[in-house]
């Protein structure tokens, strides 16, 4: 029985002339769906398998589908007669567009069995010239199948050796993601071997010396990954060699193929190669060696593979990078992109050439750990990594601890090779992040995305809401740099079952008892305008942490991402105070922090909203009392007259009531703002500082941390709360008591949430908060004459499902925004979630609730 | 809100008969959205007052009926439309007094057809910012006009005043005269339509404005306010009404419109906006521009010059705002293009502050009017993805001159032109933002002026023309 053996990831060209049986042998090797056959495609453009007119756009469907399939990384077997090379031509090719390797298996078990099986088809009566025409074309191309690009060859002969064969499928040599480490991985060597020596020591490997030379033990389960350029221009190039081939050959570490070793192969093999770029130090110790060890380390070098894919696919190590594209699988293209990176062609002022930076549109989930082009630090980008810090020009030599992300490196203890390039950094004041990070990508905030949060599974963007963000952020929103958070929206209550209210704190209350809760927090809303503020130390800080050069130490915006004030010396002066009162009140140095976002209402209402007021509220109220008082004079006149007017009298006067407590309404939560002096802020979040989002404390430490600011400056305004346990009747209504006086003295209501930030039940995660807004506040929402009997029963009927949901979307990617800026994420990373946002916040939905 | 109507005309209770609404009775119809009451406050031989008010349905007026077509006002969810004279008191005068607006009564047609004295009274009366208009539209037809405002808060006068007006209109003229008047004014008053804007309006101004539309001094606005600004209507009345200048107001939404307006005023005698547009097209023409992408291309008007020039055989126009881009579409008509001029030009949606794969390609990018809709720290961005990403041959760059606007008389002094534009700059400003980023991104530039030229202020556009 004869066995083939193929590639895990392959494309797989059956060859043979109709009738030779190749859907048997599909069906019998093959998933159904590995296979791809013209003759389906034919069926699925043209009703007929056999439509010989349908060819054109059948393969135009079969091609589409191998694309998709092979760009997906999936084993694919083309099922056709692929007899001319003209077929197989277009195949090949997008084999190489997608890296997989070719296989091709010819089946011919013999013209007559191919004539006799069609004759037996009724289907296929097409007469035998068929298959002989094809069975002769087939044969003539069968010696230039390896010179067309096949890798991999196979020919059954005849029936019995195609029912006798075997497939079996190899892992590709790059795709070890059943390692999962951990590992340290080291930078670019260059025979600097003390110092491997020494850092081998830091990360803790037991290195010592036995009869067969220099040994280092891992720390238990842990293993040693190499980038590659273990060679060349350092003093101890052989002795670097001796120990890696010895820990690899046990088991102890993964090296990758560099472009040195490449180089230092074909010397090795006598190939005529230039000694330049430090290959001269190593042939010159390598002469001093042994033959032996000569052809041991030859054959060491040549059994060097591009690059690994560890972890379960979340970790890809390669010498220069490598792209997602490339990722566990094979092909020349990939071997010399692994080796040398992508050059744009050009070279640059010192003759070196120009390297184009892949990393910059990396986009992968792999995290990507290279070498290859010296920096003076290893610094991320793009989940990318290049831990070549030039350690043989004097720089250093850097490991990255994996999964921990710890880097660990040793200074170089000498210049052995003077750089071509000096090492220096090109950007001393933005990471390399930072730098790329100048610009967002509009392919990465368009069309239907669909966002991984840590907290509620996925968020889906839909494509139209993401335009109209598009709009909004690009025309209105402060430097996206600054925007690591946008607030989310709240849910109301449900509605009141109380007959004169339509919304009241009992409902919000056994909304979080149903849920489990056994505590919470009730807050007064104040009611000015929400606003985001983000404060630094200094503007260097802002510089380090925000990359934002200007020379500002924060921001201050509004739940849509716009500045809130239009005058920046104000909101200097205004960060300026939170700054000082940060410092005063010691909340930098506890929180280990020179950043911090805070969540806050800034008050009055007509500071932000004095267009609004002016130009919709206030005219509401004047035309409905204008309105009133003229229909009142006249009914006055008529009714003096005699004339029968019903009811309708009484209505006006109970309308006119109505109106003229909506003028008051909101009129208090207006005043005029001539100076900083006049504005009253409230914070009642304290987000994140350095390191941490603060979501994981309960409502009770945010309150406690927030008002010391106010014990410092009395811009800053402590939230009057009220912690409820809710097992405790009295508790609950003393709390619905307080509300009742709150929104009697005209405050707008309360803000109801759980004890701790997030809180779950059925591990899911509930409403952060609530809010139950004021009888005469809600004037301003559902217009001033709401409450009376008719008006109001109509309005009770109000579905939250939607709000609710959208609240909890919004609150899912704020928080991942945060956790995405405090790991140092790109910034593209946070900004999707926060675009996701506002993108969201174009969704339908009631605007009144 | 209260509508009045009195006469002195004695005996007065006689406008009962010509109302067909008894003057001593409490009248009611339904409306769709509502009611309309009637009744009297006075009725004597002297003097006889009809008053209309409506009490509409504030929950159904910002829900919808559910209705096709009436999607309610949700959006403005407390608005004053419960309280304020609007377009639904003309359609509660049409159905409460159809027979009076016909010029007939059953009892007194004489009368009806006799011209006695009246007065109007309508309050609250919305005239946002225009507070000369109800003279300019009632004068010319007869009336004496009475204007009484109101502050905007009751007790505090530190609030200024309302936008609310109490109106009252003295005249000696045909009840259905004034009523037709009346029921064409009132929405031009108040500018905001409640319902759809359709050729069925176009023939109901021209019918109720028939006798006295075309002699109007106003017809223009009238017309303009009455449609809504729906240009091909506007167009049509205008025609109709034997107007021979052509109007230039395109379907624009109310509040760019109305930007666009004022920017579009204060330059158009000296007709700029063609001057800069053929300007643009002839540079492109002569560096050979074959690929041209029109970043902030708005709603096409440069597109639309492109497209008439066969040398370019890709033109793409790219904005931010989707509904600009549908008046676009609009406006070159790309839905019934032909396909070999559908395929020269694409529109699509981007920003000018992200790097787009799209914008590569080209080989000439030209930025009219656009720069100064940026906030002057988002420029950087823009830097980036037009001259290091898109890098192409050609760059052509217009923006306002602004010293050139002490040249103009009706913006006031320090303002921009445009309610949306972030900055303005000097020629010298200008200038050197071109050289930095010329030089950065190794371009050469040339710079100019486009459209009337002061010896010392300059010209009114500037322009700056970028080549590799």
């Amino acid at each position: 029985m004869k066995t083939i053996s193929i590639p895990e990831f392959a494309l797989v060209v059956l060859i043979g002339a109709s009738g030779s049986g190749k859907s048997t042998f599909a069906r019998q090797h093959f998933k159904p769906t590995e296979v791809v056959s013209s003759d389906v495609c034919r069926g699925l453009v043209a009703d007929n398998e056999n439509d010989q007119a349908a060819t054109k756009p059948a393969f135009e469907v079969l091609h589409y589908l191998v694309e998709k399939r092979l760009e997906g990384r999936r084993l694919t077997v083309v099922d056709a007669t692929n007899v001319r090379a003209e077929d197989r031509k277009s195949l090949i090719a997008l084999a190489k567009k997608y890296y997989a390797r070719t296989v091709a298996i010819i089946l011919n078990p013999g013209q007559s069995v191919c004539i006799e099986r069609n004759l037996a088809r009724p289907d296929r009566q097409f007469g035998a010239h068929v298959v002989q025409n094809q069975t002769r074309t087939m044969k003539q191309g069968l010696f230039g199948l390896a010179r067309e690009g096949f890798k991999h060859i196979y020919e059954l002969r005849s029936e019995a050796e195609i029912n006798a064969v075997s497939i079996t499928r190899q892992r590709l040599w790059t795709d070890l993601r059943d390692e999962t480490g951990p590992f340290d991985i080291i930078g670019d060597i260059h025979g600097c071997f003390d110092e491997l020596h020494s850092l081998l020591q830091n990360l803790g490997y037991q290195v010592g010396e036995d009869a067969e030379g220099v040994y280092a033990l891992p720390p238990a389960g842990r293993k040693l990954v190499l980038v590659g350029d273990l060679v060349d221009r350092g003093p101890k190039t052989p002795q670097v060699l001796r120990l890696v081939m010895r820990m690899v050959k046990a088991g102890q570490a993964l090296c990758v193929l560099g472009n040195h070793e490449a180089k230092l192969l074909k010397w090795l093999r006598g190939k005529d190669v230039k000694l330049s770029h430090g290959l001269a130090q190593s042939a010159e110790q390598l002469n001093q060696e042994t033959p032996e060890f000569r052809a041991e380390v030859a054959a060491f070098l040549d059994g060097l593979i591009s690059h690994y894919v560890l972890d379960g696919g979340r970790l890809a190590v390669a010498h220069a990078g490598v792209k997602e594209s490339m990722q566990a699988r094979a092909a020349g293209a990939i071997k010399q992109f692994c080796m040398y990176g992508e050059t744009t062609g050009e070279t640059d002022e010192f003759g070196l050439p120009v390297r184009y930076p892949w990393a910059m549109d990396y986009r992968g989930s792999a995290k990507v750990v290279y070498g290859h082009t010296p920096m003076p630090q290893a610094e991320w980008l793009n989940n990318t990594i290049c831990l070549d810090t030039g350690c043989v020009f004097g720089g250093k030599l850097t490991a990255l601890r994996y999964p921990e992300l710890e880097l660990k490196s040793v200074p170089a203890q000498q210049v052995y090779c003077e750089p071509v390039r000096p090492l220096e950094a090109l950007n001393v004041n933005l990471s390399a992040q930072q730098e790329d990070d100048d610009i967002l990508h509009f392919a990465d905030v368009s069309g239907k995305r669909l966002l991984e949060t840590r907290l509620h599974r996925q968020v889906t963007i839909y494509a139209e809401n993401a335009a109209v963000a598009l709009e909004v952020m690009s025309r209105f929103a402060v430097n996206p740099r600054w925007l690591v958070y946008l607030p989310p929206t709240m849910a109301p209550t449900s509605t009141s079952s109380k007959a004169d209210y339509l919304e009241y704190p009992s409902e919000a209350f056994s909304y979080y008892a149903q849920r489990g809760v056994s505590e919470v927090i009730c807050e007064e809303k104040h009611m000015g305008s929400r606003a985001v503020m983000v404060v630094c130390r200094t503007a260097e800080v802002a510089q380090q942490r925000f990359g934002v050069t200007s020379g500002e130490i924060g921001v201050i915006y509004t739940r849509t991402g716009r500045h809130f004030f239009n005058d920046a010396k104000l909101t200097a002066a205004i960060l300026e105070r939170l700054n000082q009162a940060m410092q005063q009140a010691g909340l930098w140095e506890e929180l280990h922090t020179d950043w911090a976002c805070l969540d806050v209402e800034i008050m009055p209402w007509s500071a932000k909203a004095s267009a609004l007021i002016r130009e919709q509220y206030a005219p509401v109220g004047a035309a409905a009392r204008l309105s009133l008082q003229a229909l009142s004079q006249a009914l006055q006149k008529a009714a003096q007259r005699g004339v029968d007017l019903g009811t309708l009298t009484e209505r006006v006067a109970e309308r006119s009531a109505a109106v003229d407590q909506y003028g008051t309404a909101w009129a208090q939560y207006c005043w005029e703002v001539t100076s900083i002096e006049d504005l009253k802020i409230a914070p009642f979040h304290l987000l994140a500082s350095e390191g941490a989002v603060h979501m994981d404390k309960t409502h009770t430490w945010h309150m406690t941390q927030l008002a010391r600011l106010a014990e410092h400056d009395r811009l800053f305004h402590a939230t009057a709360h009220l912690i409820v346990n809710l097992q405790d009747e009295a508790q609950v209504a003393a709390a619905c008591t307080w509300w009742e006086q709150l929104t009697q003295q005209g405050s707008e209501g309360m803000v109801i949430k759980p004890a701790n930030f997030i809180a779950y039940s059925n591990e899911q995660p509930i409403q952060p908060a609530l809010k139950c807004r004021g009888k005469d506040y809600l004037r301003i929402i559902y217009g001033p004459e709401y409450d009376l009997p008719e008006n109001l029963e109509r309005l009770k009927k109000r579905g939250l499902s939607r709000k609710q949901s959208l609240a909890m979307r919004e609150f899912s990617l704020g928080h991942e925004a945060l956790h995405r800026f405090i790991d140092k994420e790109p910034l593209r990373r946070v900004h999707e979630c926060v675009f996701g946002i506002l993108a969201l916040e174009s969704e339908a939905v009631d605007p009144r609730l | 809100m209260l509508f009045t109507l009195s006469t002195t005309h004695q005996p007065a209770t006689d406008l009962g008969f010509l109302l067909h609404k008894h003057p001593d009775r409490l009248h009611e119809i339904s409306l769709p959205q509502g009611k309309a009451l009637m009744f009297y406050p006075e009725a004597t031989q002297e003097r006889c007052t009809f008053a209309l008010t409506l009490e509409l349905d504030p929950v159904q007026l910002v829900r919808g009926s559910g209705q096709k077509g009436d999607a309610g006002l949700l959006d403005e969810y407390v608005n004053d439309r419960p309280y304020a004279v609007s377009s639904f008191l003309t359609v509660a005068l049409g159905r409460a007094l159809g027979t009076a607006f016909t010029g007939r009564s059953k009892d007194r047609q004489v009368l009806a057809e006799t011209p006695i004295p009246l007065e109007v009274t309508l309050t609250p009366l919305p005239v946002r910012g225009a507070e000369d208009l109800p003279e300019r539209l009632f004068k010319p037809l007869g009336y004496e006009v009475q204007i009484e405002r109101h502050p905007l808060l009751a007790a505090q006068s530190t609030w200024g005043e309302s936008p609310y007006i109490t109106l009252t209109l003295t005249t000696t003229q045909r009840l259905q005269t004034v009523l037709e008047h009346l029921f064409v004014l009132i929405p031009v008053l108040d500018n905001r339509k409640h319902y759809y804007i359709g050729k069925a309006e176009l023939e109901k101004l021209l019918r109720k404005g028939e006798a006295w539309l075309q002699q109007h001094p106003e017809k223009r606005l009238i017309t303009e306010r009455y449609l809504k600004y729906r240009k091909v209507l506007v167009q049509e009345a205008l025609v109709r009404l034997a107007d021979e200048a052509a109007i230039e107001l395109e379907a624009s939404s109310d509040c760019d419109l109305k930007q666009n307006l004022a920017e579009f005023e204060l330059e158009k005698p000296l007709n700029l906006n063609e001057l800069r547009l053929a300007t643009v097209t002839q540079v492109l023409l002569e560096h050979g521009a074959e690929r041209v992408l029109d970043l902030g291309c708005g709603e096409g008007r440069l597109l639309k010059s492109l497209l008439q020039q066969g040398q370019f055989n890709r033109i793409v126009g790219v904005d931010v705002s989707l509904r600009a881009l549908e008046i676009a579409e609009r406006r070159l008509h790309l839905d019934t293009l032909s396909e070999k001029q559908r395929e020269r030009i694409e529109l699509w949606q981007g920003a000018l502050t992200y790097r787009d794969q799209r914008f590569a390609g080209f080989n000439a990018l030209v930025l009219v009017e656009v720069i100064e809709h940026l906030e002057p720290d988002r420029l950087d961005a823009l830097e980036r993805v037009v001259f290091e990403f898109a890098h192409p041959e050609l760059i052509v760059i217009t923006t306002p001159n602004r010293e050139f606007n002490a040249r103009f008389p009706n913006l006031a002094n320090g303002k921009l032109r445009h309610a949306d534009h972030r900055f303005e700059w000097t020629r010298a400003e200008f200038q050197a933002w071109c050289e930095r980023v010329a030089t950065t991104y190794g371009y050469q530039v040339a710079l100019s002026g486009i459209g009337e030229t002061d010896p010392e202020l300059g010209s009114v556009t500037q322009i700056g023309v970028f080549t590799l």
